[in-house]
């Protein structure tokens, strides 16, 4: 039996913060027949992907008439192709209120780019389009201060002199120090399990990968104060040392 | 143009008055014309360690707010005659401190003198901004302590992301490290940092180190600034700092209680 806040009060549930990774439809115009066809287009492409997933709205692409967008059709659309529309992003007022009359979810405009998703070769794609360039990572030649935060939202965070306690550096990629690594590193904010942490001594106040951490403590007894990289494997973060991985 | 350097830390009590106090004076002392200004509002200091503060009649904020004139305002030391210092206010609040009210008694400061040398409030508030935010230096006062040493990390930050310079895109704020309450034989004990543990994390050159001295208290006390204690090791101390910071090439000393095994003691990477 685990020790809840209140001694002898067991509670139903706790609230915790979550970073999930999930698949954002950017609404151009809304025409439900055309909306359909494309849905059922872009899922045959790769069936088993679209099963069951959580589906965003953005708006802040869309072009066409407020009065054009009917949620309830939407939604019903992707519920019959088992896609589950939990909310919207961006979006005018108007917009967002007929959203909220649909039950969705109201998320803040994100001001990142999406990536899309890649279906594999799509036969009646309308214009072929400019292959995804790699996100260039950012790079860092000053030292990180305490209290200073650095965030690269696309991609990799190279950071080239120390990060310094009570410093913090995010990446949706990997993130790589060469210096100490004294403050947080948290790599794969959006959820990406691949991403890696590097460092050239590893005294971080905690590191984190898609979401699963280690504070400082429990991360002494493996590679303190050398130079390490740390991934998740099984939903576990694995310090290794760099000279033998 | 004037020089303007900020004496900053972030933590208190870790000596910036005693070293904006020392460093004004020794500038001074080699003929600069030196103005250093007490940005500290409601808990002024620096004239008491300056020995000025019965000659107080109008302050900083007078100035900036239009009430008194520089000339009116600036006191001229008695012992140093190329130094004035600029006292802060003791009755206003510290947002009486505008970015434009500062910027104009800087501009004005700048066409008489050498060096203006802003003595910083603790803390990473208002009063502390205001008095780095037009720096082209900072001597940023140091003790060998992890909270201190933190603490100095996080305004080396601030240095480099809200200073005057580096929201115009210039060159960075050029960053001394002083090292001060320095106790060779309490770091031979592992009770304090040593000067290469503090180097090693702040990671910018090294301006000095002030040897902890009963002296700096003395002089405190009395209104003296310590490196007219020109036989002490603190004031000699701030003497080849205030060397360094003009250039010259100057030995490190005071970081080991003997003075004869310095040598042996550094190179042995002790």
């Amino acid at each position: 039996m685990s020790e809840t806040a209140v001694p002898g009060v067991k509670q139903c549930f706790q609230l915790k913060s979550a970073s999930v990774s999930m698949t954002s439809l950017e609404l151009y115009f809304f025409d439900n027949d055309e909306f359909e066809t494309t849905l059922r287009d872009k899922i045959s492409q790769a069936p088993g992907f679209f099963k069951d997933i959580p589906l965003i709205i953005s708006l802040e692409r869309y072009e066409g008439l407020s009065s054009e967008l009917d949620f309830f059709k939407i939604i019903g659309t992707c519920r019959r192709h088992n896609i589950h529309v939990i909310g919207v992003r961006g979006g005018n007022d108007d917009q967002r209120r007929l959203a909220r009359g649909a039950s969705l979810a109201l998320l803040p405009g994100g001001n990142q780019r999406d990536r899309e998703i890649d279906t594999g070769p799509a036969a009646d794609t309308p214009a072929a389009e400019a292959p995804d360039s790699p996100t260039p990572a950012k790079i860092i030649n000053q030292p990180v201060r305490s209290g200073q935060q650095v965030y690269a939202p696309d991609g990799d965070l190279i950071v080239l002199a120390p990060v310094q306690a009570g410093a913090e550096v995010l990446a949706a990629g990997n993130v790589h120090v060469y210096g100490p690594l004294r403050g947080r590193a948290l790599a794969g904010i959006h959820g990406a399990e691949h991403a890696r942490v590097f460092c050239q001594s590893l005294e971080a106040e905690l590191v984190s990968i898609a979401g699963h951490y280690k504070i400082s403590e429990d991360l002494q007894d493996n590679g303190w104060k050398t130079a390490v990289q740390i991934q998740l494997r099984e939903d576990l973060l694995v310090v290794t040392p760099l000279e033998k991985a | 143009m004037a020089r303007i350097i900020v004496v900053t830390s972030g933590k208190g009590g870790v000596g910036k008055t005693t070293t904006s106090a020392s460093i004004s004076t020794g500038l001074a002392k080699r003929g600069h014309k030196t103005v250093v200004i007490d940005f500290d509002v409601g808990l002024r200091n620096l004239d008491l360690i300056m020995n000025c503060e019965r000659r107080v009649v109008y302050d900083f904020v007078n100035v900036i707010q239009g009430e008194a004139t520089l000339n009116q305002a600036l006191i001229r030391d008695k012992r140093v005659d190329t130094l004035y210092i600029l006292p802060a206010s003791q009755t206003r609040e510290k947002e009486a401190l505008t970015k434009d009210g500062v910027e104009k008694v800087i501009n004005e400061l700048s066409e008489r003198f050498d060096y203006i040398v802003c003595d910083s409030p603790a803390g990473i508030e208002h009063g502390a901004l205001m008095a780095l935010y037009y720096a082209d230096e900072a001597i940023v006062v140091t003790n060998p302590e992890v909270s201190s040493v933190r603490d100095s990390d996080r305004i080396l930050g601030i240095l480099q992301s809200k200073s005057r310079r580096a929201e115009m895109g210039q060159d960075p704020v050029k960053e001394h490290l002083l090292l001060s309450r320095y106790n060779p034989d309490r770091v031979q004990r592992g009770e304090m940092l040593s000067v290469a543990d503090v180097e090693e994390i702040l990671a910018i050159p090294l301006l000095g180190v002030i040897p902890e001295s009963q002296v700096v208290l003395n002089a405190s006390n009395q209104g003296l600034p310590v490196i007219l204690e020109e036989d002490s090791d603190a004031g000699q101390a701030y003497e080849d700092a205030v060397a360094r910071l003009l250039g010259e090439e100057r030995e490190h000393r005071f970081m080991s209680s003997q003075k004869k095994g310095f040598f042996s003691r550094m190179f042995k990477g002790g």
